[in-house]
C-alpha cells in the first residue's frame, strides 16, 4: 500500500491556498477592475506574469529571497523565526503567488461585465465600495468565484516545479503528490507512481466536471444572462 | 434651491464638445432637460449625482456645497442626498423587490418607508419576486420607490420612460408625478418625449450641443409665441409623401396620426423623426419645425 501523506499534503496545501488567494483577490481584482490608474497594465502583467514564467524561473527567484543567508530571508528568520524554504509555510506563500492569476482573471472578468449601472445605483444609495462589493457585485458573479476557485484549486494540486525548487522532498512537510510521482519514478517504482498519478487524475477530472455541472445550472438561472 | 454650474469636455462620436451648463432650481419643482443625443443630459444628472467628474464646477445644494472646482471639493457620491433611476432601472439582480427597497434604508431610516412605498407604487403582490421576473414597467416602479427610500432632497430620471410602450408609459408618468408630490422631491427628468414633458414639468431646459439655448415652461419652449392660434399640438414627423405638387406630412402625436399639407418650402428644414408644432389658425393648419 502506497503512503498516503503525499494527498493529504496536497489536499491541505491547495484548500489553504485557495482560500488564501479568494481574501487576498478580492480588493487586486476590485481594484483592477474599476481603476483609472494609468499604470494599470503594469500591474496587471505582474499578476499574469505566473501564466507564462517557468516555475522553476518562479521557484529559483523565491528561493533566493526566502533563504536566510539573503536580506529577506535573514529578517523573517530573525524577527519573527520563520523559515520559508523547504518548509510547508513556504510552500504556500509560493503557492499563493503562483496560482494568482487563477482566482484574480475570472473574478475581475466577472465584475468588469456587470453592468456599471449596478455599482452606481449602490453608490447613490449611499452605500461604501466595501458593502457594494460585498452585497451586490460578489453575489451577481457567483459563476466568475466558483470558477476562480476552482481553477486556483486544481492548479495548485497540479503544481510541480515551484514546489520542487523551494520544497524539495521532505516526507510530511513539503513532498506532495505531484511530487511523490517523482521520486516513485525515479525509484524505478512504477506500481506506486502510477496510482498517486491515477489519483490525481480521476480527482482532477471530477472537479471539473462538477464545475461545468454547477455552471451550467447557474448560467440558465443568471438573471444577467440574455440568452 | 439647487445651483448648478459645471464645464467639461465631452468625448462623443463627433469628436470633442465641451459642455458648458448653468442654471438653477427652485425646491420642489419638477425640471425637465430636453435635448439632442449627445446633447449632454444626462452628464449633468452624472455631474448632479457625482457621478461624472467635471473640469470646472459649482453645485449647491439647498445651502449645502456638493461640487467646487476651485476649493477642489467634490462631496462623495454617498453623500448626496440624491434618488437615481437608471436608464436601464439597474435593480440588484441577487435581492427581491423588497430587499432592493430595503438595502437603500441607512441606519435610523424609518423601516416603515419600504412598505409605504410598496403601497404607494403598488407594488405588494409582487415584494418577493426577483427583477427578472418582472415586466419592463413594474421594474421601472421599483426602481422609482428604491431610489425614493432614502427621501432625497432631489429625484433624478434618465429617461426612466424611454423602453416603454405608450400606455405604461402615461400610467408610470402618474407614478411619477405622485411621488414628487407626496414627498415634495426636487425632480430633474431627462426626457424626449413631448406629452410627457407637457404633462410632467413645471421647466424646461433646452440643450443644444452642450449649452443650454432655452429655458422656460414648456409651453414657452416649445411654441413660437408669435403665433395666434387656435389650437396647437406637437409631435413627430413620420412620414412625407409628394402628392403632385404638395406634401402630405404625418406627423404623430401622442397615438395619433395626423396628415398636413405643406408645401415644398414648408417642409425644406423637415425630415421624418423632426420634433414639429401644427397649428391651426383660422384657415388651414401650419406645421413647423421646433428646435
Amino acid at each position: 500500500m502506497i503512503d498516503l501523506e503525499p494527498l493529504w499534503l496536497t489536499a491541505e496545501l491547495a484548500l489553504i491556498t485557495t482560500a488564501i488567494l479568494l481574501v487576498v483577490s478580492l480588493p487586486i481584482c476590485y481594484w483592477l477592475a474599476f481603476t483609472k490608474f494609468k499604470f494599470k497594465s503594469v500591474v496587471e502583467a505582474i499578476v499574469s506574469l505566473p501564466l507564462v514564467l517557468p516555475p522553476s524561473v518562479l521557484g529559483f527567484y523565491l528561493l533566493v529571497a526566502f533563504s536566510p543567508q539573503n536580506a529577506f530571508g535573514e529578517f523573517l528568520d530573525q524577527y519573527f523565526d520563520v523559515r520559508l524554504v523547504f518548509t510547508f509555510e513556504g510552500l504556500i506563500i509560493a503557492s499563493v503567488i503562483y496560482s494568482l492569476p487563477f482566482m484574480v482573471h475570472p473574478i475581475q472578468a466577472g465584475l468588469k461585465n456587470l453592468p456599471a449601472s449596478l455599482r452606481e445605483a449602490s453608490f447613490t444609495l449611499g452605500k461604501s465600495k466595501f458593502t457594494t462589493l460585498i452585497k451586490i457585485l460578489l453575489p451577481n458573479i457567483k459563476p466568475s468565484i466558483l470558477i476562480g476557485i476552482v481553477l486556483t484549486f486544481a492548479h495548485t494540486v497540479g503544481e510541480f516545479g515551484v514546489v520542487l525548487m523551494i520544497g524539495g522532498s521532505i516526507p510530511d512537510e513539503t513532498r506532495v503528490a505531484s511530487i511523490a510521482i517523482y521520486d516513485e519514478v525515479q525509484a524505478m517504482n512504477y506500481e506506486a507512481a502510477n496510482l498517486y498519478a491515477g489519483i490525481l487524475f480521476v480527482f482532477t477530472f471530477l472537479i471539473l466536471l462538477g464545475v461545468y455541472l454547477t455552471n451550467n445550472t447557474f448560467s440558465k438561472a443568471n438573471p444577467l444572462n440574455n440568452d | 434651491m439647487i445651483k448648478f454650474y459645471a464645464h467639461k469636455t465631452l468625448q462623443t462620436a463627433d469628436g470633442k464638445l465641451p459642455l458648458d451648463v448653468s442654471f438653477s432650481v427652485e425646491k420642489g419643482q419638477f425640471i425637465t432637460i430636453y435635448g439632442n443625443s449627445g446633447a449632454g443630459k444626462t452628464t449633468i444628472l452624472r455631474i448632479l449625482a457625482g457621478l461624472t467628474d467635471t473640469e470646472k464646477s459649482l453645485v449647491e445644494v439647498e445651502g449645502e456645497c456638493w461640487n467646487n472646482s476651485e476649493k477642489r471639493f467634490v462631496l462623495p457620491i454617498q453623500k448626496r442626498s440624491v434618488g437615481f433611476v437608471f436608464q436601464d432601472y439597474a435593480l440588484f439582480p441577487n435581492l427581491n423587490v423588497r430587499e432592493n427597497l430595503a438595502f437603500a434604508l441607512q441606519k435610523g431610516n424609518d423601516k416603515n418607508m419600504v412598505n409605504e412605498l410598496l403601497e404607494l407604487m403598488e407594488l405588494q403582490s409582487l415584494q418577493n419576486s426577483k427583477p427578472q421576473y418582472l415586466s419592463g414597467g413594474q421594474k421601472q416602479r421599483v426602481a422609482l420607490a428604491r431610489a425614493i427610500v432614502r427621501k432625497p432632497k432631489i429625484l433624478l430620471l434618465d429617461e426612466p420612460l424611454s423602453a416603454l410602450d405608450d400606455e405604461m408609459r402615461f400610467k408610470l408618468q402618474d407614478y411619477i408625478l405622485k411621488a414628487h408630490q407626496h414627498y415634495q422631491l426636487t425632480t430633474i427628468l431627462v426626457s424626449h418625449h413631448l406629452p410627457e414633458i407637457f404633462k410632467l414639468s413645471d421647466q424646461v431646459i433646452l440643450l443644444d450641443k452642450g449649452k443650454i439655448i432655452k429655458e422656460g415652461t414648456p409651453a414657452v419652449v416649445f411654441s413660437e409665441e408669435k403665433i395666434s392660434s387656435k389650437f396647437k399640438l406637437t409631435g413627430e414627423i413620420i412620414a412625407i409623401e409628394k402628392s403632385d405638387v404638395i406634401y402630405i406630412v404625418s406627423v404623430l402625436s401622442g397615438a395619433n396620426i395626423i396628415k398636413v399639407i405643406a408645401t415644398e418650402d414648408e417642409i425644406t428644414d423637415l425630415k421624418v423623426g423632426t420634433k414639429v408644432m401644427v397649428a391651426s389658425k383660422a384657415f388651414n393648419p401650419m406645421i413647423q419645425k421646433i428646435s
